[in-house]
């Protein structure tokens, strides 16, 4: 099967999609003619045309607020943040309005909106290009997160994206955007709420989003050199949370470690240990560990910022650890 | 007058009396304790909303305020839909999920008040860029008070409106109080319609008492809009006769006298008076007129009191499209 680039996955996505449907449109900053930043809309602008690759002033709020008013009167927006931090100013449009709307119309309305920007730590960046913020999006009723870790997985819940009906947050690690795997050229969808086993294994159960899974599979085959099967379940989608997979996992392993690179404090790790201890409790032979980023802002200068990133060797010892519990 | 403009301008004050009407008696439901939220009314206002929607088509779109009862029964909402929702019963247009400040009747053209001061402006503009990008010939409105003029979204959403050159509406309904904060307090500038000139599209201000003067001036940019020739901003200065919500002190910021002067000034007298004065025999339709009226609210007022409320086993009903109250895996 050929391979491509997470980013050649989604641009394929949205072309495929945009070509199907003319309700789409984008709007972004520097999403037109110059393609997007990180290369999101390459091409389209020549396909597509000015009104469906919009580029937009600098106004966040604005634009996402413009958004919802366009998904109500029956378009299908896309959002293009560049990095999901910039959009902050349009909390309350997001949670106030795009994620309120079907409810509060008592199901009258739609709220098609697909909304997407870069995440993660890396590059120095510094501490306004480099945060994820899936937590807080997936703590609202009413928003689909998709935080995908590979390309396939990219294009599959892309297109699902934009053939649903309910707004999402598609959060896209930087690191990750030149990776590539295998995609098929044939149509697939990928449905929300669906976790991947990334590795089978018997002794413990690691669950990591996005750039930690690929850090954890780096010490998998170490570990199974110390005689630990790791299993690594990689969620997908963080709202919906495919809890039934990780149950499943828990259930033949008795361990969990969940490794997440956004904040520990009322973050996903929080909430999965959370069901897993109301549902799991009795399959638990240890304490479920959580390995998190740094609860502080992103540092810039590099031994800085790895030092707020969970790496390998600390992600394999938290597993040592816990297989030693 | 010929008999089409009278006919148009009994429209005009039935739709206004209407709204008065319904008004009135949502003022004597708070009081009676059969509202159990917040309730704004649009007394005095009534104007705005008539004289804007009278020009707007069926598929033509509105988006509204904390104060939206007028805006939502002049767009076409049936008022006992809107007073079943005021209720919180399960008839309501947003079946109970609203309230007040969240009324949708996407049917006739009603996208939505809201409980947050500004968003109206962008959605509005969205709905502009929705019909550019379906190529319709559709106009949107967004209604808005002055307190949403010193609002970023003011900002934003003007200047996108105008540098795609959108088919919008920018209707402020400056009714001098931004909740108990007076305009001329918090704004450097005393005209929101001379603002528009800051971002490129007309700006045109209008006694907002006037449902004639409103009736035209909206006339003219809903044409402007819907032949491509882009958005107006109108700034109609009116006065809220009520407190700013059922329930509240009214003197503590403003005085009897000026409620009272503005009270002379009200848009349904004004326009009877024109009537009457155009033709004294008038005074008998307008009298008919009011009854029929009066007999609609009864008539939803009683449908709203008998609708039952909705049942609680559906209160994380529409959350998400597929309407599951599980997580849906789809």
């Amino acid at each position: 099967m050929r391979e491509i680039t997470f980013m050649q996955a989604t641009l394929e996505a949205l072309s495929e999609e945009m070509a199907k449907n003319p309700k789409i449109f984008v709007m972004g900053e520097g999403i037109g003619k110059r393609g997007g930043n990180f290369n999101t809309t390459k091409g389209l602008f020549d396909l597509y045309g000015p009104d469906r690759l919009c580029d937009t002033p600098i106004c966040e709020r604005g634009f996402v607020g413009l958004a919802a008013g366009a998904a109500m009167t029956g378009t299908r927006p896309v959002i293009d943040f560049m990095f999901a931090d910039f959009i902050l100013d349009a909390a309350g449009e997001i949670i106030n309005q795009i994620a309120k709307i079907q409810y509060m119309s008592g199901g009258r309305l739609k709220a098609p909106v697909l909304l997407r920007g870069c995440i993660g730590i890396g590059h120095s960046a510094g501490t306004h290009h480099s945060g994820s913020y899936y937590p807080m999006y997936a703590h609202f009723p009413g928003l689909r997160v998709v935080v995908p870790s590979n390309a396939y997985d990219a294009k599959g819940l892309l297109k699902q994206s934009l053939n649903s009906n309910d707004p999402v947050l598609f959060l896209e690690h930087k690191s990750l955007l030149t990776k590539k795997c295998p995609v098929p050229e044939e149509e697939f969808l990928i449905p929300f709420g669906k976790a991947r086993i990334v590795q089978k294994g018997a002794d413990v159960t690691v669950v990591a989003l996005a750039m930690m899974v690929h850090q954890t599979l780096e010490v998998c085959k170490q570990l199974e050199g110390e005689g630990v099967s790791v299993e690594l379940i990689d969620p997908r989608t963080v709202a919906p949370m495919d809890i039934e997979t990780i149950l499943d996992s828990v259930h033949k392993t008795g361990r969990l470690l969940i490794v997440d690179e956004t904040f520990a404090p009322c973050g996903i790790g929080a909430e999965i240990a959370a069901q897993v201890n109301d549902r799991g409790f009795d399959d638990l032979d240890a304490p479920i560990r959580r390995l998190n980023g740094a609860h502080s802002p992103t540092p810039y200068s590099p031994p800085l910022e790895a030092a707020v990133v969970p790496q390998p060797d600390r992600i394999a010892q938290e597993i040592r650890d816990l297989m030693a519990e | 007058m010929n008999n089409l403009e009278l006919e148009k301008k009994l429209d005009l004050y039935r739709g206004m009396r209407t709204i008065r009407e319904c008004e009135e008696r949502l003022v004597r439901s708070h009081q009676r304790g059969l509202i159990p939220g917040p309730c704004h009314t649009y007394i005095g206002q009534e104007a705005v909303a008539v004289g804007v929607c009278a020009c707007l088509r069926n598929d033509d779109v509105i988006f509204s305020t904390h104060r939206g009862h007028g805006h939502a029964i002049a767009k076409g909402l049936h008022p006992r839909e809107l007073m079943a929702e005021v209720f919180g019963r399960a008839t309501g247009c947003s079946g109970g999920r609203g309230g007040s400040m969240h009324l949708f009747a996407p049917e006739v053209g009603l996208m939505g008040t809201s409980g947050i001061v500004g968003p109206s402006i962008l959605q509005a503009t969205g709905a502009g860029y929705s019909f550019k990008v379906l190529k319709t010939d559709q106009v949107s409105v967004a209604f808005f008070g002055d307190g949403a003029v010193n609002n970023g979204a003011f900002h934003e959403g003007l200047n996108m409106a105008t540098i795609w050159n959108l088919p919008v509406l920018f209707v402020c309904e400056n009714n001098q109080f931004a909740t108990e904060v007076p305009f001329h307090y918090s704004s450097g500038n005393p005209s929101v319609a001379a603002r528009g000139a800051a971002y490129g599209l007309p700006g045109v201000e209008v006694d907002g008492n006037d449902v004639l003067a409103v009736y035209e001036v909206a006339g003219e940019a809903i044409q402007r809009a819907r032949s491509g020739e882009g958005p107006t901003l109108i700034e109609c200065k009116t006065y809220r006769t009520r407190p700013h919500a059922e329930g509240m002190d009214d003197y503590s910021y403003r005085t009897r006298e000026e409620v009272d002067e503005w009270k002379s000034r009200d848009p349904i007298l004004r326009l009877r008076e024109i009537l009457v004065a155009d033709n004294e025999s008038m005074k008998e339709n307008l009298g008919a007129m009011d009854t029929e009226v009066k007999a609609l609210i009864d008539e939803a007022e009683k449908f709203a009191e008998e609708s039952p409320y909705p049942d609680p086993l559906t209160a994380e009903d529409h959350v998400f499209s597929a309407n599951s109250r599980k997580i849906d895996h789809a």
